[in-house]
Order: C-alpha cells, then sequence, then structure tokens
C-alpha cells in the first residue's frame, strides 16, 4: 500500500483535507507512549492509499513533542510521498516548513489550500514559479468546497514513481560551502537524496540525529571547525543562520511569485479589536464560558444525563407518550423470566449494568460540551482565550486553556480532564489533567450536604470552603509540581499563533465531537467495567459466621478491606470502617458514599442528602473530623469514570499513578494537617502535630521556593 | 539596545537580531521573527501581557519576557 503523509502547519485546514480525502475511512489513535493524535485513512478515490495524518507542525525542529513524533515519522518509516498542505493567506510562514519537507529526499506535492479567500483578497500567486522554485509539484485546492483535492492525492502517488530529484540548493554561498563539506566528509555512503536533509542538521548540532548516525567524536570534531567558521562569518549560531537564510529564500520566491495587494482590515481585525479589547475582552469570555457552561452542564447536559441515568439506565423514560423501559429493568425481566440465579442478576444489574451506566450516562452531556469545543477551537477563539488568560494561569504551570477544563470540572470532572485536550503544551495539558479534579464536581456535592447538615448544622461557609480548597489546591499543586524534576527544566515558551476566524463545518464539528466522544466509551468502558465487577463482589460476599457466600455489608469483603485499611486513617480523625468503606465505594462515584454509609448505618436506602443518618453520623464523628473526612474525599483520587478519562488522556501507565497518587497523597496530607493542627487549638499535642507542622513548613517552603528556571 | 518588549502599540520596528539560545530561540525564529523582518506592534492582553504582533503577514502572540531577546531597529 502507498503511503502518503499529510504534513502542514495547524490551522492550516490540515483536518479538513483529511477528512475530505478519506471519508469515513479513519482511525484514530495515539502515537506510541505519547499523547499526541495520530490520525490515518485510506483513501476515498484509491483505495490502494493510506493516508497518514501527521500533527500539525511550524518547522521539524527538535523541541516539541509533535514535531519529534512527525520528524522520526519521516525518518524511521519513510512515507512513499508527502503532501504538503499550505494556508494560500499566509504563504511565507507556511513555507518555511515545505523548505524543510523538501530536503527529506521523500517525493513532495505541495497543496495550496484557501486560494479562493486570497484571490479575494486580491493577492495572486503564480503556481508555475512557486514550483520551479521549490523544485516539486504545487496544485491550488479548497480543502473546505473539496475542490481539487483529489487531484492533490492523484499528483502524490504519481509522484512515488517518479525519478528522485535532489532538492534545490537555498542556502547562502558560504552556508552550501560548508553542507557540502559535511556531505563529503561523513554522508557520502548513503543515499544522495538523504544526505541534504541530515547535512543540515549536523550543521545546526541536532543531538538526535547525532546520536542516530552514532558519528565518532573526531568525525564530529571534524565538522565542527567548519561550523565554527561559518558561525564567526555570520555572527550567530548555526541554528539560526540556518532558519535566516530559509526565510530569506522564502522572501525571494514569494517575491518572484506573488503580487500582494495590501487591502485594510480583515474581518478576523475587526472581531479582534472587540474580542480582546482592553476592557470588552473579559467580560466577553466571562459571557461565552457562561454560555458553554449552562448549556452543557447545567442546561441541556444535565437534562442529558439525568435522562441517562434515571431513564434509560434507570426505570423507564416517557417517547412520544410511550414508555420506554430502562436497560437494568428490561434485563431483570429478562433474567427473571429464564430463571437466573439471583446472585448472577444482581452482578449483571447491581454490578455490571449500574456501574458501566454510571460512565455511559455522561455520553450525552460529554458529546454536548465537545461540540462547544470543537466550535471554540476551530473558529480561532480558544487561541484568544489563551491570549487573554495567559498572565494569570502561567504563574501555576497551567495555559490559560486549564480555565475550561477547571470550569467543566465543576460539573464533572471527566468532561473536564477531556477538555484538557485542546492544550498544545504537554506539561500544562498534563498539569491540568492531574489537577482538574480537586474542583468540586456535581458529584461531590451530596457529601458536601452530608458533612454540612450531620455536623455543621447546615453552616453556610461549608459549600464554599469547599470550592476554595478546590482553587487553591489547583494553584498550589501548579506552583510546587512545576518546581519539581518532572515538570521543571523545559518552559514552554508561550508563542502562539492567532489564527484568523472562520466558521468551522459542520461535519468536521460532528467529527470532531464524536472522535473524543467514542474514545471515552472505548477507553474509560473497559476500565470500569472490570472494576464495577470487582467492587460488587467484594461490596457482596464475605464470611457471616464461618461461612462464605453472599452477605450483608458490614460482613462483606469489602467492610474486612475497611476495617484494615481504617487505621491508615485514624491520624485524619476518622478511623473507623464504615468511613472507610464508604471512601472506597466513593470511587465507583463520589455519589455513592452518602448511600453506602446509610447501608452501613443499617437504612436501605437514605436521601441524596443523607438525611436519615446525620444524627448517627454526629456520633462518629467531630465537626473538626468530619471536615478532614471531607477535605480527603474532595482531593483524593476521582471516581473511576474520571480515573479512566485520565488513563486515556495521559495514555501512559506512568502518568496515570503518578496523578492519582499524587491526588490521594495530596489529599491525604491536607486532611492530616487540617485534623492535627485543628486539634492543636483543642489543646491535642502530640507527635502527629509535630509532624502536620513540619508538613506544612515544608509545603510553604515549596510554594515560595525560588525556582531555577532553564529554557531548554 | 532597543527590544521588542519596549516597543509602543501601532509601532512598527525592524529585527536587528535574536538573542538567547535553544528551544525558544529557535520556536521564535521559526515563526518568521529573523533578521530584517518588519513587526507591527498591534496591541497587548487585556492584563498587560502577553503582545500580539504582525508578522510575515499573520497575527503571532509572545509574552513580553520573550520579546525582550529580539533586538530591534525602529523604522
Amino acid at each position: 500500500m502507498i503511503k502518503i503523509a499529510l504534513v502542514g502547519n495547524p490551522n492550516s485546514g490540515k483536518t479538513t483535507l483529511f477528512n475530505a480525502l478519506t471519508g469515513s475511512n479513519q482511525y484514530v489513535g495515539n502515537w506510541p507512549g505519547v499523547t499526541v493524535e495520530k490520525k490515518e485513512g485510506v483513501l476515498k478515490a484509491d483505495k490502494t492509499a493510506a493516508i497518514i495524518d501527521l500533527p500539525g507542525i511550524y518547522s521539524l525542529s527538535p523541541y516539541t513533542l509533535e514535531e519529534v513524533v512527525s520528524r522520526n515519522y519521516l525518518l524511521d518509516e519513510p512515507p512513499n510521498a508527502i503532501l504538503n498542505i499550505i494556508d494560500g493567506t499566509n504563504l511565507e510562514r507556511n513555507l518555511f516548513l515545505t523548505t524543510q519537507l523538501i530536503e527529506l529526499g521523500i517525493p513532495v506535492v505541495v497543496a495550496i489550500n484557501m486560494l479562493d479567500i486570497s484571490d479575494k483578497r486580491g493577492d495572486k500567486i503564480d503556481l508555475d514559479k512557486l514550483a520551479a522554485a521549490l523544485k516539486c509539484k504545487v496544485v491550488a485546492i479548497s480543502a473546505l468546497k473539496q475542490i481539487g483535492v483529489e487531484d492533490a492525492a492523484n499528483l502524490a502517488i504519481k509522484a512515488v514513481e517518479s525519478p528522485k530529484k535532489l532538492p534545490s540548493t537555498i542556502f547562502s554561498g558560504r552556508t552550501e560551502h560548508t553542507l557540502a563539506h559535511i556531505e563529503e566528509a561523513l554522508l557520502h555512503d548513503l543515499p544522495q537524496e538523504q544526505q541534504r536533509f541530515l547535512a543540515v542538521k549536523l550543521f545546526e548540532r541536532d543531538t538526535k540525529i547525532i546520536e542516530k548516525l552514532q558519528l565518532t567524536p573526531e568525525q564530529i570534531a571534524h565538522i565542527e571547525a567548519d561550523i565554527k567558521i561559518c558561525e564567526a562569518e555570520f555572527d550567530d549560531d548555526s541554528e539560526s543562520i540556518i532558519t535566516a537564510e530559509r526565510y530569506g529564500f522564502i522572501e525571494t520566491v514569494v517575491k518572484s511569485s506573488m503580487t500582494i495587494k495590501n487591502t485594510g482590515l480583515t474581518i478576523s481585525d475587526k472581531i479582534d479589536r472587540i474580542v480582546t479589547h482592553r476592557w470588552l475582552a473579559l467580560p466577553i469570555f466571562v459571557a461565552v464560558m457562561f454560555i458553554v457552561y449552562a448549556t452543557s452542564v447545567t442546561g441541556v447536559g444535565l437534562l442529558a444525563t439525568e435522562w441517562m441515568e434515571g431513564g434509560v439506565f434507570g426505570d423507564g423514560w416517557e417517547l412520544f407518550g410511550l414508555w420506554v423501559p430502562g436497560i437494568p429493568v428490561i434485563f431483570e425481566d429478562i433474567l427473571t423470566a429464564v430463571n437466573t440465579a439471583e446472585w448472577l442478576q444482581s452482578l449483571i444489574i447491581d454490578g455490571i449494568i449500574a456501574g458501566v451506566g454510571a460512565v455511559l450516562a455522561f455520553v450525552p452531556q460529554l458529546m454536548i460540551l465537545f461540540i462547544f469545543l470543537a466550535f471554540l477551537e476551530s473558529c480561532g477563539y480558544m487561541a484568544r482565550i489563551a491570549f487573554i488568560l495567559d498572565r494569570i494561569f502561567r504563574k501555576f504551570g497551567l495555559s490559560g486553556k486549564s480555565f475550561i477544563p477547571i470550569l467543566i470540572g465543576t460539573g464533572c470532572g471527566v468532561p473536564g480532564i477531556m477538555a484538557s485536550r485542546t492544550i498544545e503544551s504537554d506539561k500544562d495539558r498534563k498539569m491540568t489533567v492531574i489537577t482538574t479534579t480537586f474542583i468540586p464536581c456535581s458529584a461531590k456535592l451530596p457529601i458536601i450536604a452530608l458533612i454540612s447538615g450531620a455536623l455543621f448544622g447546615g453552616i453556610w461557609w461549608i459549600a464554599p470552603s469547599a470550592y476554595f480548597l478546590g482553587i487553591t489546591a489547583i494553584i498550589c499543586s501548579g506552583v510546587i509540581l512545576k518546581k519539581t524534576k518532572i515538570f521543571a527544566g523545559t518552559v514552554t515558551p508561550f508563542i502562539m499563533e492567532l489564527p484568523e476566524y472562520h466558521l468551522p463545518t459542520v461535519e468536521n464539528i460532528l467529527r470532531s465531537m464524536w472522535e473524543r466522544a467514542w474514545s471515552f466509551i472505548k477507553k474509560a468502558g473497559t476500565i470500569i467495567l472490570l472494576a464495577s465487577v470487582i467492587i460488587w463482589l467484594a461490596s457482596n460476599f464475605g464470611w457471616q459466621d464461618g461461612i462464605f457466600g453472599r452477605v450483608y455489608a458490614e460482613y462483606s469483603l469489602l467492610s474486612y478491606v475497611g476495617r484494615a485499611v481504617a487505621w491508615l486513617f485514624a491520624p485524619l480523625g476518622w478511623g473507623n470502617w464504615q468511613a472507610a468503606v464508604s471512601t472506597i465505594t466513593g470511587l465507583i462515584a463520589k455519589e455513592n458514599l452518602v448511600g453506602t454509609f446509610g447501608i452501613l448505618f443499617g437504612f436501605a436506602e437514605v436521601a441524596e442528602d443523607g438525611t436519615e443518618i446525620w444524627a448517627l453520623l454526629a456520633t462518629h464523628f467531630t465537626a473538626l473530623s468530619a471536615y478532614s473526612f471531607l477535605v480527603f474525599n474532595l482531593l483524593c483520587a476521582p471516581c473511576l469514570a474520571a480515573v479512566g478519562a485520565i488513563r486515556r488522556e495521559m495514555n501512559n501507565p506512568r502518568w496515570l499513578f503518578f496523578a492519582v497518587g499524587y491526588q490521594t497523597a495530596f489529599a491525604y496530607l491536607v486532611a492530616f494537617c487540617v485534623y492535627q493542627i485543628g486539634s492543636l487549638f483543642g489543646g491535642y499535642f502530640n507527635i502527629f502535630t509535630v509532624l502536620a507542622l513540619v508538613f506544612v513548613a515544608a509545603f510553604l517552603f515549596m510554594l515560595f521556593k525560588r525556582q531555577n528556571v532553564q529554557v531548554a | 539596545m532597543q527590544t521588542l518588549n519596549k516597543t509602543k502599540i501601532g509601532e512598527t520596528v525592524k529585527v536587528a537580531k535574536v538573542h538567547g539560545e535553544g528551544a525558544l530561540k529557535r520556536r521564535i525564529m521559526d515563526m518568521g521573527i529573523t533578521k530584517g523582518v518588519e513587526i507591527h506592534l498591534k496591541r497587548t492582553a487585556p492584563l498587560g501581557d502577553p503582545i500580539e504582533i504582525t508578522v510575515r503577514g499573520y497575527e503571532l502572540s509572545l509574552r513580553k519576557e520573550d520579546a525582550k531577546m529580539v533586538e530591534i531597529l525602529e523604522v
């Protein structure tokens, strides 16, 4: 099968072209080991050709994750041809990547997109002159209107067969001389068409290429002398010489092949005058966020989730006057009809369907949110959000775009975590994924209501304090984690394009929505299914009077686990096993915690805020230990659905464990300090108090420690 | 030394040299800020940072801290 790599800048219309070329024959995955998305598809018009969509990149430098992924792919498993999509309204910067691609020794076809827009502006591009200068085929396309896309693909297929051509010599005489010397000294054994790229990279002292070629120190020293002479002559480092000369070449090419008619303000300029205006920007941002939140979290989204939970995965729902029974009801009827054993029926309905249902119930809400995100991203506003909020968020090691996951996280952590995918920087994204669930989601509200009602007489400040705690946890974690080894070292530069606004197509938005929703269903679904079965078994089976079998909750395996680990929570002030068991069942869904307390205290069912058990709970907790319990459960590992989402976004087991481990350890330490230092005011002082004070001191030290900023 | 972060809104300047090293410098140059190119400072973000510039016909935003590395000449 012929492999064609689709390469281009972000915002060049690459996704639209990919969709136009492949239709529904797509496979979306990840590049191995990293969170960079990999898409593959079969060409609609010619089933013998596969299209590989590389991440949107500006350059083939070795510095960003996307660039490294693309480079490795192009070098290690070279495709048969490269289809390079270029934004015709932004020729100069787009051609920069092209000058690097044509050096690879792989046939390149350049497809100039959005030429209709630059035509309208009055700009004219001479495609033949451009093709002659780049020494490759150049075609005009409109990915949006699907004009010329098949021709472009056909040209790429034809280019595979064409005789190998050597790339243009685009650098200055002095630089070309040094490059020729490097080729002669180290690369003359390699195929001629590959030498160019490697010579340039060696000139740039690209460590990854030096490693790959396994050069000896003598060889490096040999070319180093040449590079130094060249650098001295230009009074700049070799990397900068190459970059500057590439742009120099592009300027000449563009000048000879393009006539630019200078028009005044574009539509984007006019929109930006308002949207990024000094005074209006923040109110507009708040309004946009309000619409997103009100629709996807409290409005239609909430209705959809309630319908899924109470209807589809509950008793049933009404469709135009017709009663449609819920999935558990249908299964119960079938299982009863075929005389299934009671325990098996319970496993299927209370274990599997309830567990998986709790996760799938989020899907409609997720889809609504993803539609919003896809729209904000593809219309260009998401980049403005980062621009407007960068000043605040960069202090905490987060991106301006982290605001959206956190806001959504107040409704539900699952879409919150998945919304982090819009953040480009890998570190900012990981940081956001780790900290998003610190903010209380709607499922944690019953826990807050329970504690505030049972121990604090419903006093007003408990709920606000939970949000304050969440926000503080995010900020402090950001500041502290930024200084740890894993996150420190490299500061991601914030040098971001503000793309022109444009209306995205319905197809692209729906496709992006579905890709995200499906990956949630698939990946989160498997882990939840397994966990649901395990927790169901553990909470229904155990020893009673020496006999193993189905038992009441207080004799179950889970209760033994609770008793076994309860001592761990004693320093937090709540060493009773009921609290430990409730915390464990809270992992399935946080609101389970209240119900579990009810069952363990002997109530079959309790209200959402657990009014029935308030009095009993008050005998097991003090105000302080109850608050510490609340703190732990608000901050610790989120529910399994959210853990599934973290797993999906991290795409790496070590990062998953780090995230969940950090959250739980952080929760433990904060609850510990709250309880122990709180007890100090009650006159208690012991070894734990000292420990708590040490923790607080260490925490403050980390918080205010100066950071050694290294820009790598 | 005149640098990009001190440029006023509405001014057009010419790049004299990009200082610094490594990823940051490479990124700045990859985005088209190279010696001799004209830069127009469009606006600053509502909170004063980052800045938005027009370079090579498109809009780019960068932090003032990073803009310090770009030495400029008044046009």
